[in-house]
């Protein structure tokens, strides 16, 4: 489904944008390649709607350049461009009815046969029925299948969405998502995504750009952000990851050694952000539901060469298909795991002794000097 | 105890009526004396029903001159208040500039200064300037007036109108002035339609303010007025009644067409 053809990519170089002194977009290098689903993925604030206005061209850039294909249209008035927007809060036309509402695009370019290609986006999205209803008229879901009408009826070369799932509820949200992805596949256009839910950029997106503080932190397939995380921003955002700080012990072979609370660690070299030093720092981490848990009495049975810290169980919460455990340990205080409930160990229960058991590949190390919180606050406020 | 409850489960609708009927009433004399044939000057007393007034409703001298008049300058007044407050209600709501909020408070001054005075000081700056008092003296003294209600009726619109919808007209390919006619205007229209009703209504029927104004130039009111001293002619009733029924009927026609439009909305 993902043509590579570089005659119909969106890049961005060296775009920024500042309102007197703050900048809201660093300088930004961004290729979105055509035909594409491609999410930028980040918390309120963090620069993502206004690289998607730049794009759009309702907000123009500081510096930089946006190419569509090898066409400049940087100075391009939004009107001009080739490029459509499915707003946040879908903004309608309040006076005008659904199929003029999508009609618009296509009459403002002075097209006379649209009505057949209305009643077409009208079945793609499935509102053949609501044609003659204004917007106040239809539900959430309604309003925002018009809105992605309204935009796709015009062939864009690329579609901007603006948080188009934010005003749903959750369940609507799901059924919108896999609505969208399936008009994405159909229809082939490149589709750029903005959005603060970190599920939601993963389930739909092929590429992610995850942005803080107006920079993109990190960029790639969803499993390589959720797996390779090069940042702790990265890492607490998408998804929860255990992070510990720890003394790189030994880094000669391809495994390097850290040490934390007394617990001996190896971390593969190339899951290392940057080549770890004897003496130095590491943030380890590993996944919470990569880590298996067994009780102090048993930890005779867990295989050699394991990562393991033993620790106590603080809180434990049952969620169905996992249980999930906090477990304090001198390494860390509140290490979460996650374990399926395969078979429930009944010994398990808070104030119990454990010992925590990983696979050393599926650890990953980031460099020392950031801030071990970055990215958690925000996941919780937009869960 | 029958009754009480009655009373009781219909309070609303009684309150209702009751202040409906102290509304109207007036109106209802009006209309009534409209048919009346006075003895005398003095259309105060009923005497018989007659439809010789309504046959000829300009059979009084100056009567019909002094309404044509009158609905010109509230139709040029309409115009251009409505048109320079609008202009003056999306400067305000859209744009930052020097003195904003200045113009934001001074605009109401017109709405909270008592009609006399505001008259009076018209009336001196007209006199200073040597402006020969007439048509032109009573529309800019109207302008001024309706100005502020027309700008405090859009402004209301505007202000509730997400400044999106017009990002999204220019996402669709309408450049400027499109995004201006097919959205911005259209969305605008309830606010600016009911500052302009606002403004008719009040430069027609002003008094006070025109008055002192006109010189020698007679408007509706000031006849009214004027032949109230000397004797009422049944023709005035007429031309009340007329322009009630007239709004009355306005009223519903546009109810009709907004609730056709709205059958129209629903699913076929």
């Amino acid at each position: 489904m993902t043509q590579k053809t570089a005659g119909g990519d969106v890049r961005l170089s060296g775009i920024s944008k500042t309102y007197g002194s703050f900048t809201a977009v660093h300088p930004l290098d961004l290729t979105i390649p055509q035909g594409s689903f491609f999410a930028l993925l980040g918390a309120s604030g963090c620069g993502k709607t206004t690289t998607l206005r730049m794009i759009a061209g309702l907000e123009d850039p500081s510096t930089g350049t946006v190419f569509l294909g090898d066409k400049d249209v940087t100075d391009l008035q939004p009107y001009k461009r080739p490029v459509n927007t499915v707003f946040q809060s879908y903004a309608l036309f309040p006076h005008l009815d659904v199929a003029e509402n999508i009609a618009f695009g296509l009459r403002r370019r002075g097209i006379k046969s649209y009505k057949k290609q209305v009643d077409d986006m009208l079945d793609l999205v499935q509102l053949g029925a609501f044609a003659g209803r204004k917007p106040h008229q239809l539900s959430g879901g309604q309003q925002q299948r018009v809105a992605v009408a309204r935009a796709l009826i015009n062939h864009p070369q690329v579609l901007l969405l603006d948080e188009p799932l934010g005003a749903l509820d959750l369940k609507l949200r799901r059924q919108m998502q896999l609505e969208l992805k399936r008009i994405q596949t159909e229809v082939g256009i490149t589709f750029v995504h903005v959005t603060h839910d970190q599920e939601e950029a993963m389930t739909m997106a092929d590429q992610v750009a995850v942005m803080n503080g107006g920079r993109v932190e990190q960029l790639g397939a969803p499993a390589e952000l959720y797996e390779n995380p090069r940042t702790t921003f990265v890492a607490n955002f998408l998804g929860t990851s255990n992070l510990i700080e720890a003394e790189v012990v030994e880094a000669a072979g391809d495994d390097t050694v850290v040490t934390c609370g007394g617990a001996k660690l190896r971390v593969p070299g190339d899951r290392c952000v940057s080549r770890p030093r004897a003496g130095g720092k590491l943030l380890v981490g590993v996944r919470p539901e990569k880590v298996s848990v067994a009780h102090a009495d048993d930890a005779g049975a867990i295989a050699d060469g394991r990562n393991r810290i033993t620790g106590r169980i603080v809180a434990s919460s049952f969620i169905g298909v996992s249980t999930q455990y906090i477990v304090d340990s001198p390494a860390c205080s509140d290490f979460e795991v996650y374990v399926q409930n395969i078979e429930r160990d009944a010994r398990l229960t808070p104030g119990a002794e454990v010992v925590m058991h990983w696979n050393p590949d599926h650890t990953f190390g980031l460099d020392a000097d950031q801030d071990i919180d970055a990215g958690v606050e925000t996941v919780e406020e937009s869960a | 105890m029958f009754a009480i409850r009655w009373i009781r489960r219909n309070l609303v609708v009684i309150a209702g009526l009751l202040t409906l009927a102290y509304m109207i009433l007036p109106n209802i004399v009006v209309m009534v004396f409209s048919f009346n044939n006075p003895k005398g000057r003095f259309n105060y007393a009923w005497q018989e029903f007659s439809l010789d007034a309504w046959k000829d409703p300009c059979g009084v001298a100056d009567l019909c001159g002094s309404l044509s008049l009158s609905l010109q300058i509230a139709a040029w007044a309409t115009v251009g208040a409505t048109v320079l407050g609008t202009m003056i209600a999306f400067a305000l709501v859209r744009y930052r500039f020097r003195a904003r909020g200045a113009i934001n408070s001074l605009i109401f001054l017109p709405m909270a200064m008592p009609e006399v005075v505001m008259a009076a000081s018209l009336l001196t700056l007209f006199l200073n300037m040597g402006a020969q008092l007439g048509f032109w003296t009573v529309l800019i003294a109207h302008i001024m007036f309706c100005l502020s209600f027309v700008v405090t009726a859009v402004k209301a619109r505007v202000m509730s109108m997400d400044p999106r919808l017009e990002e999204a007209a220019r996402d669709l390919y309408a450049g400027p002035v499109q995004t201006f006619l097919r959205v911005t205007l259209p969305i605008a229209a309830p606010g600016i339609a009911a500052g302009a009703l606002l403004a008719f209504a009040l430069s027609f029927d002003d008094f006070i303010i025109t008055n002192f104004n006109a010189g020698s130039t007679v408007t509706f009111p000031m006849f009214v007025w004027g032949s109230a001293q000397r004797g009422t002619p049944v023709q005035i009733n007429v031309i009340g009644t007329a322009m009630f029924v007239i709004a009355v009927l306005m009223v519903l026609g546009g109810q009709l067409v907004a609730s056709r439009r709205k059958n129209n909305a629903q699913p076929k």
